[in-house]
C-alpha cells in the first residue's frame, strides 16, 4: 500500500465537540473568511459557514464549476480554511468517491463534501451521484441550490422552479422543477435532508448528523440568491424565512427510512401561509401566467401533501 | 517467471505489481479484460486496492483525480470512445499534476462501429498534457507499464502518462512475457501536493490572465524534463532487468537509406518488409516511434522517409507523418494504412517503399482520387 504523503493534522479539539442544541453552542471556529467574493446577500457563503463549522477542519470540500468557484476567492488567495478541491462541472461526485478512497487508503478519516450547484447536481452532474450513491461513496453531498445556472448568468436548470424568470426562460420555465430529493431517495442513502440558510441552527445539526454516517449522505439546500431571484440582498433571510412559511420549501430529514418534518416546518406545513407572499418578494415571478401559477400551486401542493403522509406513516 | 499471455493479461500483471492504492475503470473493448483482471486479483485478496466500478469513463478519469490528490497511486484503462469520453478530465488530470497512468487499447473510433485497431483515439487527446507512449509486445507492454508509474511520479514530471497498445493485434496476441520483482524499482508515491487538512490550500481555484500561463509554462517545463527522466529510468530498468527500449526503436538503421517510420505493431510488421526490401538491394530500416509525448528530436538529415499512420487528422494529414514534417523538418512519404483494423502485410509496406513519392499522401486501399 501506498503510505500516506504526510503526518497526520493535528486537529484543535473542536473537531470532537458534539452538536450545538442552541446557537450558543455552535463553534466559534470560522472557516470561511470574511473575503468570499459572492454578490452582497449571497445565502451560499453563509450556508458554508455553519456547513464547516459543523463539519470542522478535517474536511474537504470538493467544488464543481458554479457559483462556488467564483465565491471562494481568486488566486493566489482563498476564503476557505479547508482544502478546497475545485474540479470540471459533471465530475464532483465522481472525483469525491475516488478521493474518499484515496484517503481511506492513506489511512485518513478526512471527510468530504461535495458543495455542488443545483446545475451541477440535477443535471451534468446526475449520472456521477448517482453512480456515487449506488456505489454507496463515503461522504456528504450538499445541493446548493439556487434554482439557476448562476455562474453563467441565471439561465434556467432542471431544479428552476416552474414559472420562474431566467436568461433562457424570458417568458417563465414552461417545465416543473427536477424532484432531486426523489432520485436520491431511490438510491436509499443512509441519511438525506433539506435546509435553508435561513435556520441555521438546523443546518449545523443536520450537516453534524449527516456527517456520522458510514456512506453517502445528500441535504439538498434550498439558496435564496438576491441577484438571479431578483429581491434585494438585504431580504435573503426574509425570503428563505417565507420559503418555508408557505411550504413552498419543506425542511425535513430521512434516515433509516424514516422521514422527520424539522421544527421550523412542522407549524407550516399544516397551516401554510399563501404562496404569494412568498413569490411577491421576487422579481422572477413577476408576471407569472396564471395557467403556470396553478400549476406550481398544485405542485407545491402536492409536494406538501406527500411529506405530510410519509411523516405521519406509522 | 515466464509465461505466454496476451498484451492486456501484461499490464494488469505489471499494475498488480506497482499496487496502486485506487484503480477506477469503466469497460470497453478491447480493454476489458485488463480491468476484469484487476478486478479478479482485488476481490481475491491479491492486490490490496480499492477498485472502483464507476458508471462512466468520466467518472472513471475524475475519480483517479481524486484518489491522487490524496496522495495515492492510481490507474485506469480505456480505449476508444471510452478515451474520448475522458477528453475534459485528461486535461483536468494533468492540469492538476496528477501522476495517473492509464493504458489506453487503440481503437478505432465511431461512426461507423469498429473496434479494431487504429490510433486516432489516443492521437486526438495529443495536448491534454498526457505523456504518451506506444508498444508493440506484450513485454513492452509490461515493462511499459512499470516505467510508467516510475516516470508519471518523478517529481520532475508529476504528469500523467499513457500506455498505448494496439487493439487485438496486441492487446489478445499471445506472446512471451517474463514478469520481475520490481522492487525498489518503483519508490513509494510522495505527492508534494496532495490534499493535507493541516496546510489548507485551495486547488484550481479561479486563476487570472497574470497568473494561468505560469501554470501552463510548469506543465511544458516538466514534459521538457520527462524527456531527461525516461532515458533515466530506462537507463535504471535495463540496469535491473536487462530490457532497454528508448524514445524511439530502431531496427536496420544503421546505414539505411529509407527509413519506415511508424507506431505500435506496423512498426514492427515493417521489420520483415525491411528483411525482404534489403534482400532486393534496398537499403531501408524502421523506426519505431515510442514516445509520441514528449516528441523526440530526431535527426533524419540525409535519407529519405516512409511513414505509416494508423490515423488520421482530416483536413491536415497523417499525425505522426505531420508531427515529422515540422519536429524533423522532413518531406515523407505519408502513408496512411492499416484505419479501423485494415489489414496491412509486411508485403504491403515493402511496397509502400518500393512505389514510394516523397512529399505526397497515398491512402492504402484508395484507387486513383487521391
Ligand atoms: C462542461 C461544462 N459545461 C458548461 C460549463 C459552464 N458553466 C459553469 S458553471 C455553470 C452553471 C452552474 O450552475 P449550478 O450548478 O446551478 O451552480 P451555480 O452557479 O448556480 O451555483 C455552467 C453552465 C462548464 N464549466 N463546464
Ligand atoms: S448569483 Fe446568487 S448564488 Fe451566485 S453568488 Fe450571486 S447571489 Fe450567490
Ligand atoms: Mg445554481
Amino acid at each position: 500500500m501506498t503510505p500516506p504523503a504526510h503526518g497526520e493534522p493535528s486537529l484543535p479539539p473542536v473537531f470532537k465537540r458534539r452538536a450545538g442544541e442552541t446557537m450558543a453552542q455552535i463553534p466559534k471556529e470560522e472557516y470561511i473568511l470574511e473575503t468570499t467574493s459572492a454578490c452582497p446577500g449571497c445565502s451560499s457563503s453563509l450556508s458554508l459557514r455553519y456547513i464547516l463549522k459543523a463539519a470542522g477542519p478535517d474536511t474537504v470540500l470538493v467544488i464543481p464549476a458554479s457559483c462556488s468557484s467564483v465565491i471562494q476567492g481568486m488566486y493566489p488567495n482563498t476564503a476557505v480554511n479547508v482544502p478546497v478541491y475545485n474540479i470540471a462541472f459533471a465530475a464532483a461526485a465522481s472525483c469525491a468517491s475516488g478521493m474518499v478512497a484515496g484517503l481511506r487508503r492513506a489511512g485518513r478519516e478526512t471527510k468530504v463534501i461535495v458543495y455542488a450547484g443545483d446545475g451541477g447536481t440535477v443535471d451534468i452532474g446526475l449520472q456521477a451521484l448517482s453512480g456515487a450513491l449506488e456505489r454507496e461513496t463515503d461522504f456528504l453531498y450538499i445541493c446548493f441550490d439556487n434554482e439557476a445556472y448562476g455562474n453563467t448568468g441565471m439561465q434556467r436548470s432542471g431544479s428552476t422552479p416552474l414559472g420562474a424568470l431566467t436568461t433562457t426562460t424570458p417568458l417563465g420555465k414552461i417545465h416543473p422543477k427536477k424532484e432531486i430529493d426523489r432520485i436520491v431517495e431511490a438510491h436509499h442513502p443512509p441519511y438525506q435532508a433539506t435546509a435553508i440558510s435561513a435556520f441555521p441552527l438546523d443546518l449545523f445539526q443536520k450537516v453534524e448528523k449527516a456527517l456520522t454516517f458510514r456512506g453517502p449522505s445528500f441535504i439538498h439546500l434550498l439558496a435564496p440568491c438576491p441577484t438571479g431571484w431578483r429581491f434585494p440582498h438585504g431580504k435573503t433571510i426574509e425570503v428563505g424565512r417565507m420559503a418555508v412559511k408557505t411550504a413552498a420549501w419543506v425542511l425535513w430529514e430521512r434516515g433509516q427510512g424514516r422521514l422527520s418534518v424539522s421544527a421550523p416546518s412542522k407549524g407550516p406545513l399544516k397551516r401554510p401561509v399563501p404562496l404569494q407572499d412568498y413569490l411577491g418578494m421576487q422579481g422572477r415571478f413577476k408576471g407569472l401566467d396564471p395557467a403556470l401559477l396553478s400549476r406550481l400551486q398544485q405542485g407545491i401542493g402536492t409536494n406538501r401533501e406527500a411529506i405530510l403522509a410519509e411523516a405521519e406513516r406509522p | 517467471m515466464k509465461e505466454i499471455v496476451t498484451a492486456n493479461y501484461a499490464i494488469a500483471e505489471a499494475v498488480k505489481q506497482a499496487v496502486p492504492g485506487v484503480i477506477a475503470a469503466y469497460p470497453i473493448t478491447p480493454q476489458t479484460e485488463i480491468v476484469e483482471r484487476i478486478a479478479q486479483y482485488v476481490a481475491r485478496g491479491e492486490l490490496a486496492c480499492d477498485y472502483i466500478p464507476v458508471e462512466s469513463e468520466h467518472s472513471a478519469m475524475a475519480a483517479c483525480i481524486g484518489a491522487s490528490a490524496a496522495g495515492v497511486r492510481t490507474f485506469t484503462a480505456t480505449s476508444s470512445q471510452g478515451l474520448l469520453y475522458m477528453h475534459e478530465m485528461l486535461h483536468w488530470a494533468a492540469g492538476a499534476r496528477l501522476p495517473v497512468v492509464m493504458a489506453n487499447v487503440n481503437r478505432a473510433v465511431g461512426p461507423p462501429w469498429n473496434v479494431w485497431a487504429d490510433h486516432t483515439d489516443a492521437l486526438s487527446q495529443r495536448d491534454t498534457g498526457w505523456l504518451q507512449v506506444y508498444v508493440a509486445t506484450a513485454q513492452e507492454a509490461y515493462d511499459t507499464t512499470l516505467m510508467a508509474f516510475r516516470i508519471a511520479e518523478d517529481k520532475e514530471v508529476l504528469l500523467p502518462v499513457m500506455v498505448n497498445l494496439d487493439g487485438f493485434l496486441l492487446s489478445h496476441t499471445m506472446q512471451d512475457l517474463e514478469t520481475v520483482e520490481p522492487g525498489s524499482f518503483i519508490p513509494p508515491l510522495h505527492l508534494p501536493h496532495a490534499i493535507d487538512p493541516a496546510h489548507p490550500a485551495a486547488y484550481a481555484p479561479l486563476t487570472g490572465p497574470k497568473d494561468y500561463y505560469r501554470f501552463r509554462w510548469e506543465m511544458e517545463k516538466s514534459m521538457r524534463a520527462a524527456r531527461r527522466v525516461i532515458t533515466r529510468v530506462e537507463k535504471d530498468f535495463a540496469g535491473r532487468f536487462g530490457r532497454r527500449y528508448g524514445v524511439t526503436e530502431e531496427y536496420r538503421c544503421e546505414d539505411a537509406d529509407i527509413l519506415v517510420v511508424a507506431m505500435g505493431t506496423l512498426a514492427r510488421e515493417a521489420e520483415v518488409a525491411v528483411d525482404r526490401l534489403r534482400a532486393e538491394g534496398t537499403r531501408a530500416g524502421v523506426m519505431r516511434l515510442r514516445w509520441f509525448r514528449p516528441f523526440p528530436t530526431l535527426d533524419l538529415t540525409g535519407r529519405e522517409v516512409v511513414v505509416i499512420d494508423r490515423d488520421y487528422s482530416f483536413g491536415f494529414g497523417g499525425v505522426l507523418a505531420r508531427s515529422l514534417c515540422s519536429a524533423a523538418r522532413i518531406e515523407p512519404f505519408s502513408v496512411i494504412a492499416g484505419l479501423g483494423g485494415q489489414e496491412v502485410t509486411y508485403e504491403d509496406i515493402a511496397s509502400f517503399v518500393r512505389e514510394r513519392r516523397p512529399g505526397e499522401e497515398y491512402w492504402f486501399g484508395v484507387k486513383g482520387d487521391v
